[in-house]
């Protein structure tokens, strides 16, 4: 059988030797710089680990899960509170166990307890001495209104508002511990909704 | 148990050393003219028989036309105590003070002077224990009427 003439009507070993010459000489073209590190890695890398949000989102976030009340407790209020904070109830969950004794170190007010005219201006001092942002939990029927003083006494405050400005009011005489802390998930998704540009001053 | 003298016995003893100061005395106490308040408390607490060293409190009560004003007095070697009461005029409160004689009347005299309005003579710091300086009025009175 004659191989060659198989072959020969195909393609002749000529042609085939210029078809590979050729191909070498374009890659040869085409490479004659060297190809760059490939770190297309680094990109996937990028978007796996960075979230866009807004600013707001990013500190509301930040803010609400790291409440730090400072200690006001003047009253029968601050055993729930004490109770809240403590291992069965657990404040920590909520981002807030550190409870400050300076208010130049705290954010949160949760006024547990009956408060006096005599005593107001040191809560309005406490109050004036934390940093901006601060919110404050009006903690027990005494904090809210006065309580069952709110009527008769000449010595009790009717409700803390009289002294600072109140953002959430937790009813109960005193109120159990779930309930403070529904009133600082309460307060949490109050600082949720706010933003810088209208943050009150 | 503190035993409670009764008011007669230490009435009777107090009418011949200090005559005409007793205003009233029963089971439960002696009542004693403010004037003498001072002598018969020194005799009180100095006489070695009745030995009144210890002031447990001072308290008032408003009767609308003049103020009580009431020392329990106990003697801790004896173990009995007495009430003692004394009186003075709604309109002119004023007693002495037994501050030289218990310490305990010291802030007790300051307390009653702030929520009752009865002026303590003789009291080293006669000023307003609880409420603030400058509150209108005694609020313990009967006849206060402020919120």
């Amino acid at each position: 059988m004659e191989v060659g003439s198989v072959r020969q009507r195909v393609y002749s070993d000529k042609e085939l030797d210029q078809a590979e010459g050729a191909a070498i000489e374009a890659l040869k073209a085409g490479s004659q710089q060297p190809i760059p590190d490939p770190d297309q890695w680094l990109e996937e890398e990028l978007k796996r680990n960075i979230l866009l949000t807004t600013v707001d989102a990013m500190i509301n976030w930040a803010r609400r899960n790291s409440l730090w009340p400072v200690v006001c407790f003047p009253a029968c209020c601050a055993f729930e509170f004490i109770t809240t904070a403590a291992s069965r109830f657990d404040i920590s969950r909520f981002g807030m166990e550190i409870i400050r004794a300076s208010p130049r170190q705290a954010d949160l007010m949760i006024t547990a307890g009956t408060l006096t005219w005599k005593m107001a201006p040191n809560v309005r001092r406490i109050y004036d001495q934390m940093p901006e942002p601060k919110w404050v939990i009006a903690m027990g029927a005494c904090g809210i209104s006065g309580g069952i003083f709110a009527s008769a006494s000449y010595a009790v405050v009717p409700g803390y508002n009289r002294i600072v400005p109140v953002d959430v009011y937790v009813p109960g005489c005193p109120p159990r511990p779930e309930a403070l802390l529904y009133g600082i998930r309460q307060l949490q998704k109050k600082i949720a909704r706010e933003s810088l540009a209208k943050r009150k001053a | 148990m503190t035993i409670a003298l009764p008011g007669k016995e230490i009435a009777d003893k107090l009418a011949g050393k200090f005559p005409g100061t007793i205003i009233d005395s029963n089971q439960n106490y002696c009542l004693v003219k403010s004037e003498a308040l001072l002598r018969i408390g020194t005799f009180l607490k100095d006489n070695p028989e009745l030995d009144f060293k210890y002031l447990n409190y001072i308290t008032a009560v408003d009767y609308y036309e003049y103020f009580d004003v009431i020392y329990q007095l106990t003697s801790l070697q004896y173990n009995h105590s007495i009430i003692l009461k004394t009186r003075c005029p709604r309109d002119s409160a004023v007693l002495p003070s037994v501050v030289g004689l218990w310490r305990t009347a010291d802030f007790q005299e300051r307390e009653i002077y702030d929520l009752m309005g009865i002026r303590f003579e003789g009291h080293p710091n006669m000023k307003r224990i609880v409420l603030w300086e400058g509150f209108a009025g005694h609020p313990l009175r009967k006849d206060f009427n402020g919120t």
